[in-house]
């Protein structure tokens, strides 16, 4: 159906594929794997017409084709589901489906009866339904995901490709999501599949392409190889994913922060927790439990019903995130480009985006001496990989951009941190460098709370764990009650059935 | 700790003088200091003695007050927002100056204080709207644009208010030595608004807010006083602007300024600071708004029909945009 030969790219001198192959049949889920940094999205990109590649040639049919853009690639019958979905936020499904060539009647006006039984027909093949009138923005992610695919279906494509579809979905929606691709499968489409998630790998897909630093690896069946040995060809090496030991902290160790009561929304359920000296507290749950907002409703960037709170046995209220700051208190947000970062501006100016309490002058003017000084320690602290402290953000992969993120907070004498998703797009490597920077600062006495959804490293990396479920913590595990088990049924069922 | 030292010290050990000079290259003043170079030569071909101390500082008199607005006018963009009302919230703030000295018979400095006061107030009007009422900046201001321009025509009947005592005249066209008062003003002001910018942690703050806004309020940023801040700051030059006009013109206009946000934002843009926010420099504001100024010279002095020379700006302002779009991925 589509093979992909020695395909080159080269950004300004930098070769980024080094003759890359790809070969995907016909009604097969076919995944791609590699690093981040691998190629991977380079090499779709190439297939989209998005970037032209430097050498190679691409067949589609055993037809070399070349596109200049995405809409000859559309043409062909190449379709994309990027990570970031392409859908229009007001619009509804159907608007979106049909955006930039709608069916028209013969007065140039909008056929949306047509328009509209298409789309209707299309998502019944996927078995998928969904409201087809509410604004995209209404439905949720996965939904949104549906549409996508819909959309490129909708488009006749016979080659669909999906960058992590899987990477924000709950369980229940992934179940979903692979009963949709297997019978796309049926209908004879061939499917690319980027995932870090490999047991999802052995789940859906058939064969296995996997890159690493821009050079082709191997391609094979999935019932060959096993976990490890897909991880070894992966990074070229062994790795055992492994967390720092846990600390033993007594029983009697201070409280620094009291949540006494917090509620988002007035429906939600009222939830209490607490965080000691130097521990990792992790906050467990599915997508849209109600962790992330919890957090930042603490911190005042979030709106909530209910709140009293104690910081070192006295009681705060925090109308923004400014007021945390001084008392303490700092966020690592989940997304780094959208909320932690100024990616277009240097390490520098992102470290000290609000330390300039550290190295101030006077009471307003800033020392840039001691400001570049403080940096470059912040950064060699954390072990940012970098030029120096005045590249660009975007030229940072994303582990290191996480590290700039911790960097910030480290220069500002932070008691209380707060990650949300620490490790998320970060890969194998630094991700084991986050978690023992994470167990680092515990041991110069910061408390942690870590939201992730990737149960091994609440696991691993957790003294205490909250799980939430519906807008509230439903139980507080810790030692050994902390198993993937025990989290997961009260994540989806919000209490333990007593083994009756 | 989870690296070693190597990479710490990597961190400084680039070659410095190589890494200047690439910054130095990308630095966003260097489109606009070649254009200012490009129109300077050209006009040298145009007009003899062009280069002349006196030609010169006539120039930067007559940009002086652009200048000025101009400066309030990169703060606002730099965090991404727009200010509409400069020329309109000046027109007002001369009238009521001149209002309060000739028609209420007030001192000079009650005159001054309140024109001052006019501009301080509507940019804290425009601050509290965009920052607390989170309505759109291009809105607000637009509003205020109305709304003060309305006021300086009710405030002076409609006519412009003269009879001034002399000494404000110095304001506008008085000389300390051989350069003139507006053209220290303005360098005073681009001088204070650059340490603002530049050596105070507020600067970094309207940076980054026009960088990622997310991002600086989630580390601790306070976002919205920054941004009643730089648009009261932008309501400030606006009146400094108005005395200088005023001085100049020895009297209150309430028609004056009109288009005059257009060149004030033309000379950011043209300056090298992006219209998205987040980049820019205040000397590209001194930069463009010189450029501007030479080319009204210029096209002036060509005898270009004074319509045209709108047109001709138009583009030049689209150029710049479409120079100064930037690396956008």
């Amino acid at each position: 159906m589509l093979e992909m030969n020695r395909i080159r790219k080269s950004f300004g001198k930098v070769e980024v594929l080094h003759g890359v192959d790809l070969e995907v049949r016909a009604g097969e889920v076919h995944a791609l794997l590699g690093e981040n940094g691998a190629g991977k999205s380079t090499l779709m990109k190439v297939l989209c017409g998005i970037i032209s590649a430097s050498e190679g040639t691409i067949r589609i049919n055993g037809e070399e084709r070349s596109f200049a853009n995405y809409d000859e690639a559309i043409a062909a019958g190449v379709g994309i589901v990027f990570q970031e979905f392409s859908l229009i936020p007001y619009l509804s499904a159907v608007e979106n489906m049909f955006l930039a060539r709608e069916l028209t009647n013969k007065f140039g006006l909008l056929n949306r009866k047509a328009m509209r039984r298409r789309a209707h027909e299309i998502l019944q093949q996927l078995d998928v339904d969904l409201p087809l009138n509410a604004p995209i923005s209404s439905l949720s992610i996965a939904e949104q995901q549906f549409v996508e695919i819909a959309k490129a279906l909708s488009l006749d494509a016979r080659i669909l490709v999906l960058d992590e579809p899987t990477a924000t979905l709950t369980p229940n929606e992934v179940e979903h999501l692979f009963k949709v691709l297997r019978e796309l499968r049926r209908k004879g489409v061939a499917i690319i599949f980027i995932s870090h998630h490999l047991e999802e790998i052995f789940q859906i897909c058939d064969r296995i392409t996997v890159l690493r630093d821009g050079e082709y690896i191997s391609t094979c069946n999935v019932s060959d190889v096993d976990n490890d040995r897909l991880v070894e060809m992966m990074v070229g090496r062994r790795i055992e994913q492994s967390f720092p030991t846990k600390p033993d902290l007594p029983n009697e160790t201070e409280l620094v922060l009291e949540i006494d009561e917090i509620q988002l929304k007035r429906t939600d359920p009222v939830s209490s927790f607490y965080l000691r000296k130097g521990e990792i507290l992790g906050f467990s749950g599915l997508v849209g439990s109600g962790r992330t907002e919890t957090a930042l409703a603490m911190l005042g960037a979030h709106p909530h019903a209910k709140r009293s709170m104690k910081l070192n046995g006295k009681e705060v209220n925090f109308a923004e995130p400014a007021d945390a700051l001084v008392a303490g208190i700092g966020l690592l947000p989940e997304s780094r480009k959208e909320q932690g970062l100024i990616t277009s501006f240097s390490i520098l100016r992102n470290i000290s985006i609000n330390n300039y309490g550290k190295y101030r002058k006077g009471r307003y003017f800033i020392d840039l001496t001691k400001e570049l000084t403080c940096t470059v320690e912040a950064m060699e602290q954390v072990g940012v990989k970098a030029g120096g402290p005045h590249d660009r953000l975007d030229t940072l992969s994303g582990g290191n951009q996480q590290k700039v993120v911790v960097a910030r907070w480290l220069n500002h004498d932070m008691k209380i941190l707060i990650f949300d998703e620490p490790t998320r797009g970060i890969d194998v490597g630094a991700k084991a460098e986050i978690y023992l920077l994470m167990r680092k600062l515990t041991e110069l006495g910061c408390s942690i709370i870590m939201i992730s959804s990737e149960l091994p490293e609440i696991i691993g990396m957790s003294d205490r764990v909250c799980v939430f479920r519906g807008g509230g913590v439903v139980a507080t595990v810790e030692g050994e009650d902390i198993t993937s088990e025990k989290i997961m049924t009260y994540s989806t069922t919000g209490k333990l059935e007593n083994a009756a | 700790m989870p690296h070693d030292t190597a990479m710490g010290t990597s961190v400084q050990g680039t070659k410095k003088m190589n890494v200047n000079f690439r910054q130095a290259l990308r630095s966003p003043l260097v489109l606009p200091l070649v254009g200012l170079i490009v129109v300077s030569v050209l006009m040298g071909f145009a007009s003899e003695n062009f280069f002349s101390v006196s030609k010169i500082l006539n120039v930067l008199r007559q940009v002086s007050i652009n200048g000025i607005l101009a400066v309030g006018m990169t703060f606002v963009i730099l965090t991404g927002g727009i200010d509409l009302s400069v020329g309109a919230v000046m027109a007002f703030s001369g009238t009521v100056c001149a209002g309060l000295i000739v028609n209420m018979g007030m001192p000079g400095s009650v005159g001054l204080a309140g024109g001052l006061l006019v501009g301080l107030g509507l940019g804290v009007f425009n601050g509290i709207l965009v920052a607390w009422g989170r309505m759109p900046a291009i809105i607000v201001t637009l509003a205020t644009m109305g709304i003060a321009r309305g006021l300086g025509l009710i405030y002076s009947g409609g006519y412009p208010i003269s009879g001034l005592p002399s000494w404000i005249a110095w304001f506008g066209i008085g000389r300390i030595g051989i350069i003139p008062v507006p053209v220290i003003a303005m360098f005073l002001i681009y001088g204070l608004a650059w340490v603002l910018l530049e050596r105070t942690a507020f600067g970094r703050h309207v940076y980054s807010i026009g960088g990622n806004e997310t991002a600086a309020r989630l580390s601790g940023v306070k976002t919205q006083r920054i941004k009643l801040a730089i648009y009261t700051i932008s309501g400030m030059t606006s009146a400094f602007a108005a005395v200088i006009l005023t001085g100049r013109l020895m009297s209150g206009q309430p028609n004056a300024g009109v288009g005059f946000e257009l060149d004030a934002i033309a000379a950011v843009v043209m300056g090298g600071t992006s219209i998205a926010g987040g980049r820019g420099l205040i000397f590209g504001t001194l930069i463009g708004a010189v450029l501007l100024g030479i080319l009204n010279n210029g096209l002036n002095l060509v005898g270009i029909n004074p319509y045209l020379q709108d047109v001709i700006k138009g583009f030049i302002i689209l150029l710049a945009i479409y120079i100064g779009r930037g690396e956008r991925r």
